[in-house]
């Protein structure tokens, strides 16, 4: 993905580390976070990195006031970001649900870890995307990327980054306890390429400003300092920022809050296809598994009964809002040679049940749920592909 | 009726396009502190557009709404957490938490101590008025033991936090407590406040006529206003006091003001150095 420039970046890196690159890459000024496995790389290299860059770290008291905190910076105009794992990304859920109401950017990268409670602290799962999607109190779209290597951890962190500033909004990135420690040769890019979205300012004097007009599906809020004197409340608010309590305020403001993402999954949906065109078993996967399920795909390929073209894969690189239009139209398109989706994921089908919504029978649906907190192998995807041909 | 002066210090700081009226019920005492602090901006001539005003959730985090500056009504509890956030993105603006009992010492209480401990430079208004008033009157961490709260029927059983002992414990630079009934008392506090380096803390002491007052015997707001004119002695008073006649009171006035290294100027130093230093 990167282009030719004499400035690329050839390094052995970790997913963390990519991470934690990508931030400052993408303009990231401001972290407060709090100490976790299997996350805790991400804000060492940040307390190293941000000075160098004018920004600032902190480590805060709690998960709850790393979250509060990162929002409060980003008022002030900083693009801020904070990283955690799945006891801290509970604590945080208050602050998320915060950020989608007042439409304040920020994004937070949670290293899944086994679970529930404090579960597996360094082990690998895909336990939390659900939670991701719904974690947080309330009726509220959620943007939640994903990472499978440690060139995607780069990328995918860049680009919850742009996505956050350009709708104004908290993106989830979830990374596993693999690809977050697992590490890789990548090529990143030279960083004076990453143009990174800039959020907009009002162009309206301060008399004139309406912070929440429901004109525009994405609102320009001024960061706190510039002039513009407004009120910001995680109370439902009218388009000046007051609490109402007036149904058609509140029915205006809750259509745009959801239809800013909705209208626009076009832009925010990414699902790659890997070996599809003739493949008569498709896999999905996203994350870690992602690692196995390519190793497998390689292995019946080269297979003389099974042949190069049989088993194709589904890579979610968005997992909310779920593609639903982009897989429809590929289950469209493969049905006409592929019998059967698996769904791998290292939970018990939170992805699954999603698959099974959009696919509306067309293909027989199958799985593999492991949550052991052992990365799924490519022999238990390898050994799922032969039972599903025969 | 007598002309409107439009030279009012209300009008040059509530808000003109807020829908008033505001949520206080007669009485509040909350009207009154927050009053003493725009005078006591005002006082000083803080530039609005710099001014930050932060507030948790309570009846007393609802002030920021009625004031023209730039305003965020955060998360229970998390307003500290918010204002630090905002405060290290931009030094510049003047940060000012606007919290109550419930909000800093209970829900809040661990972002409180740690505002204390690092000491980034603003000021914490913790507006006192020993139960939560929004949600109907439950007791909180600063009801006295006796008291009656709609959860605590038979009278409340839990010590009360000593807001400002806790904010001196935790090493905050600046520590002061004042009341509704002495606003101009108050005013002195907030601008020794808002002038400090450091984190600065003023606790006042309001009245909850609504949810506290009726269900303690407190037949009117005067009474209220009576018992805080009589509860209180000044810092200078007290110590001359003997303990007898302490018993039941409390100290109000200016208890610390200190000199801490500021978290930013620190933040600011350790890094130029070791950016300096090579690697």
């Amino acid at each position: 993905m990167a282009k030719k420039s004499k400035n690329v970046r050839k390094l052995f890196l970790q997913g963390n580390q990519a991470c934690a690159m990508a931030a400052i890459d993408a303009g990231c000024k401001f972290f407060g976070g709090y100490p976790i496995t299997p996350s805790t790389e991400i804000a060492e290299i940040l307390s190293i990195e941000l000075p160098k860059v004018g920004g600032t770290f902190i480590q805060m008291e709690d998960e709850l006031g790393s979250i509060c905190s990162c929002i409060g910076a980003s008022i002030a105009g900083k693009k801020s970001m904070t990283s955690t794992s799945g006891p801290g990304f509970s604590l945080m859920q208050e602050g998320i649900g915060y950020a989608c109401i007042t439409e304040t950017p920020v994004v937070i990268v949670n290293v899944m870890r086994g679970g529930p409670s404090t579960g597996l602290p360094t082990s690998p799962s895909q336990g939390d995307v659900q939670q991701a999607r719904w974690g947080s109190h309330g009726d509220h779209e959620m943007i939640v990327l994903s990472a499978s290597n440690v060139e995607e951890c780069y990328y995918s962190t860049i680009r919850a980054f742009n996505l956050s500033e350009k709708y104004r909004t908290p993106v989830v990135l979830l990374l596993d306890e693999v690809v977050a420690h697992m590490r890789q040769n990548v090529i990143l890019p030279d960083p004076k390429t990453v143009k990174p979205y800039e959020r907009k300012h009002p162009s309206v004097p301060p008399d004139w400003y309406e912070p929440y007009a429901t004109k525009k599906l994405i609102p320009v809020l001024a960061n706190f300092g510039e002039g513009y004197r407004y009120h910001i409340t995680g109370l439902v608010h009218d388009e000046k920022g007051f609490p109402t309590s007036v149904t058609s305020e509140i029915f205006k403001f809750k259509e745009r809050l959801k239809n800013k993402i909705t209208h626009n999954t076009k832009d925010i949906s990414i699902v790659e296809l890997h070996n599809c065109e003739k493949a008569e078993i498709v896999i999905l996967s996203y994350g870690c598994v992602v690692l196995s399920v390519m190793e497998a795909i390689r292995k019946a390929g080269r297979k003389k009964n099974i042949g190069p073209d049989k088993v194709g894969m589904i890579k979610l690189d968005t997992l909310w809002p779920f593609p639903d239009k982009e897989l429809n139209k590929i289950i469209d398109d493969i049905s006409k040679h592929a019998k059967t989706i698996i769904v791998a994921e290292m939970n018990s089908g939170q992805i699954y049940r999603e698959v099974e919504r959009v696919n509306r029978g067309r293909l027989k649906i199958d799985s593999i749920f492991q949550n052991n907190g052992q990365l799924i192998s490519p022999e238990t995807v390898y050994k799922k592909i032969l039972g599903a041909l025969s | 009726m007598k002309a409107v002066n439009p030279d009012h210090i209300v009008f040059k700081y509530l808000r003109k396009n807020k829908k008033f009226p505001h949520i206080f019920c007669p009485g509040c005492g909350h009207g009154t502190i927050l009053g003493a602090l725009i005078r006591a901006i005002d006082e000083l001539d803080i530039d609005k557009n710099s001014i930050s005003m932060v507030s948790g959730i309570g009846c007393s985090s609802r002030a920021p709404v009625y004031v023209d500056f730039n305003t965020l009504h955060t998360l229970h509890g998390r307003a500290i957490a918010f204002a630090t956030g905002m405060k290290l993105a931009n030094p510049k603006q003047k940060v000012i938490v606007i919290t109550g009992d419930g909000d800093a010492t209970a829900i809040g209480g661990n972002h409180f101590i740690h505002a204390c401990r690092r000491n980034i430079d603003m000021t914490i208004v913790v507006f006192n008025n020993s139960i939560y008033g929004m949600t109907g009157g439950q007791y909180s961490p600063t009801t006295p033991v006796g008291a009656v709260a709609a959860t605590a029927k038979y009278g409340n059983i839990e010590r009360p936090f000593d807001v400002c002992d806790l904010a001196i414990g935790a090493g905050a630079s600046y520590v002061a407590r004042g009341t509704a009934f002495n606003p101009k008392a108050l005013i002195n506090l907030f601008v020794g406040a808002l002038k400090k380096k450091g984190l600065s803390i003023v606790e006042a002491i309001s009245q909850c006529p609504t949810s506290y007052g009726r269900k303690n015997y407190f037949k009117s707001v005067i009474d209220m206003l009576d018992w805080q004119k009589n509860h209180s002695v000044d810092i200078r008073a007290w110590d001359k006091l003997p303990k007898e006649k302490r018993e039941g009171k409390f100290k109000v006035g200016l208890f610390v003001d200190r000199d801490f290294p500021e978290y930013i100027e620190e933040y600011d130093k350790i890094h130029k150095a070791s950016l300096k230093g090579g690697k």
